[in-house]
């Protein structure tokens, strides 16, 4: 509790002496980033831009696939299965992210790059689609368990009237455990926005206004480590940009956090 | 060909892509980690382990880098664990249900999902500039301790409401006070899943990268840390330093740093598994 405290009272305090400096209509709807040259502008959306292209893609790899492993192994798979495979699926987000920013950069960049012809070296989309392949887990566990929690009648009665598994599964089943795939889908999506490490390491940082997957672009959360990483002398107002970007970041999660909560606890109710 | 036999074809082939889509996460992950062990798996010798940071990829080490993360892993288990078994007993055992206590719950669970960077924030101004700590390993423990705490708590919780009531009702029935019942039957027999959910937060805090550059820890540290006091690195910042630079030589090195890394959050996993296999089944 006192932690949470903490943090809205850091966020706010530091982010509030920022504001005194810069407007909130300027850090809103300026369209560039510069807090660290000459020309400063304290435009947020480019950051803001950023993330949502890595979290989009990341999430057009996690969705299908989480869900058709999650079904597979709810519906389809033989018992042994399940149980080897899920703690290996699980592994994946065990695997700290920086090595997974590796991956992106020294595996997957290369690879695009002899495919899509005019990638440059940094882009959002292999720090995207390894973001998604790193929330695959997520997504794959928490469907299975909302899938599994689905009475037996409910799919015993789709059989009796012919249905084959497919039907069941996406007609019956999936709108059954609609709630908790939901929750799933956006706590991994606040995981993705909240990731640092791998769009740190593979996407650039260079905070431009695109949704073009080819180029370098820079997220909120890059933007805090590359200031984090220099010389920026304590107090002074490229020093608040990070509260003030951390603010934003916090309030996106946060928001996302209680939309997902809020989901689990009325998907709840419907079943006890 | 009929409505039935073309549901079934289709029902087929959704069979093959669910598995085609569950080995592929695991067919990515074997590439990985064979692609690394064999980038990095000839850099490991003694000296690399020994040797301090350098410019020159051939004579950079890991020392540093592994005894920080060692510090940070000691570090933080003494703070957030004792902490954290005490909040959930707390909560679990003795807190009432009121308003309080559901927004405590709410909160805890939303503390979970907060992005690791923004404990690097709060740290940096809390442990780095208010407390005066500096860059130093105690400011690393303590928010890493800050990031794991919701971990622990939720883990412990879990664990002890799987005691069940008989327990309670037996031990309160012989006389014991609450808080022997605790001690003595409650916590022994949760034990194993309690350690289990620690193991795996610790596990976490190892892999952590972003909180530590966010509040200072240094990608350059000439010597060995020996207090908590010291300015420190530890293995994934290192590792994020070599994937930064342009040489060859230093992606070796990251490949090399990333398999001793892996090496040890595997261990840590795969102790954690083991324990709760073993625990289910001497319930059984």
């Amino acid at each position: 509790m006192l932690t949470t405290l903490g943090i809205i009272w850091v966020l706010l305090s530091q982010s509030y002496s920022f504001f005194s400096e810069v407007s909130i209509s300027e850090f809103l709807t300026d369209k560039e980033w510069t807090p660290l040259f000459s020309q400063k502008h304290f435009g947020i959306m480019p950051l803001v831009t950023g993330t949502l292209l890595t979290t989009f893609i990341a999430i057009c790899v996690a969705l299908p696939m989480g869900l058709t492993i999650a079904v597979y192994l709810n519906e389809y798979a033989p018992k042994g299965i399940r149980k080897t495979v899920k703690p290996i699926l699980e592994i994946l987000a065990a695997v700290p992210t920086v090595v997974y920013g590796f991956f992106a950069l020294v595996v997957v960049t290369p690879f695009l790059q002899s495919i899509i012809p005019g990638l440059s070296g940094f882009n959002a989309l292999s720090p995207g689609i390894v973001m998604g392949i790193m929330i695959i887990p997520f997504i794959s566990s928490l469907s299975e368990d909302a899938l599994a929690a689905v009475p037996k009648t409910l799919r015993e009665a789709s059989y009796g009237m012919g249905a084959t598994k497919l039907q069941t599964s996406f007609k019956v089943l999936i709108p059954a455990a609609s709630s908790g795939i939901i929750a799933s889908v956006i706590l991994a999506l606040a995981r993705a926005i909240g990731e640092t490490m791998i769009v740190a390491i593979a996407a650039g940082q260079q905070p431009r206004l695109t949704f073009d997957p080819t180029v370098p672009v820079e997220t909120i959360t890059t933007y805090i480590v590359q200031v984090s990483m220099g010389d920026v002398p304590h107090g002074s107002l490229e020093y608040k940009t990070i509260f003030a970007a951390g603010i934003t970041l916090f309030a996106l999660t946060f928001l996302l956090n209680n939309i997902s909560f809020w989901i689990n606890k009325r998907y709840q109710q419907k079943y006890e | 060909m009929n409505n039935l036999q073309r549901n079934k074809i289709r029902d087929k082939a959704f069979k093959y892509f669910g598995v085609t889509c569950t080995f592929f996460g695991i067919f990515i992950l074997g590439v990985f980690l064979f692609g690394i062990i064999n980038d990095g798996v000839s850099r490991i010798n003694w000296d690399f382990l020994t040797n301090l940071p350098s410019y020159r990829p051939k004579r950079a080490g890991i020392l540093t880098a592994w005894t920080g993360t060692l510090w940070i892993f000691g570090l933080t288990a003494i703070i957030a664990i004792p902490l954290g078994i005490a909040a959930a007993i707390y909560l679990e055992e003795y807190g009432k249900k009121s308003w309080f206590a559901n927004l405590l719950e709410i909160n805890i669970t939303n503390l979970a999902g907060v992005p690791s960077i923004i404990y690097g924030i709060l740290g940096l101004e809390i442990f780095v500039r208010l407390a005066g700590l500096g860059g130093s390993l105690l400011a690393g423990s303590f928010t890493l301790s800050l990031l794991i705490l919701p971990v622990i708590i939720v883990a412990t919780r879990e664990a002890l409401k799987a005691v069940p009531l008989t327990t309670r009702t037996a031990s309160y029935a012989l006389g014991a006070t609450k808080w022997q019942t605790i001690w003595n039957l409650i916590l022994p027999a949760s034990l194993s899943s309690i350690i289990t959910g620690i193991i795996l937060a610790l596990a976490r805090a190892v892999g952590e990268t972003a909180p530590l550059i966010v509040i200072g820890a240094l990608a350059y540290v000439p010597f060995v840390a020996k207090t908590p006091m010291d300015e420190f690195t530890v293995m994934p910042i290192q590792i994020f330093n070599w994937i930064s630079r342009p040489q060859h030589g230093f992606t070796i090195n990251a490949a090399a740093a990333i398999i001793i890394l892996l090496a040890f959050v595997f261990v840590m996993n795969g102790i954690a598994v083991y324990i709760r296999i073993k625990a289910k089944k001497k319930s059984h």
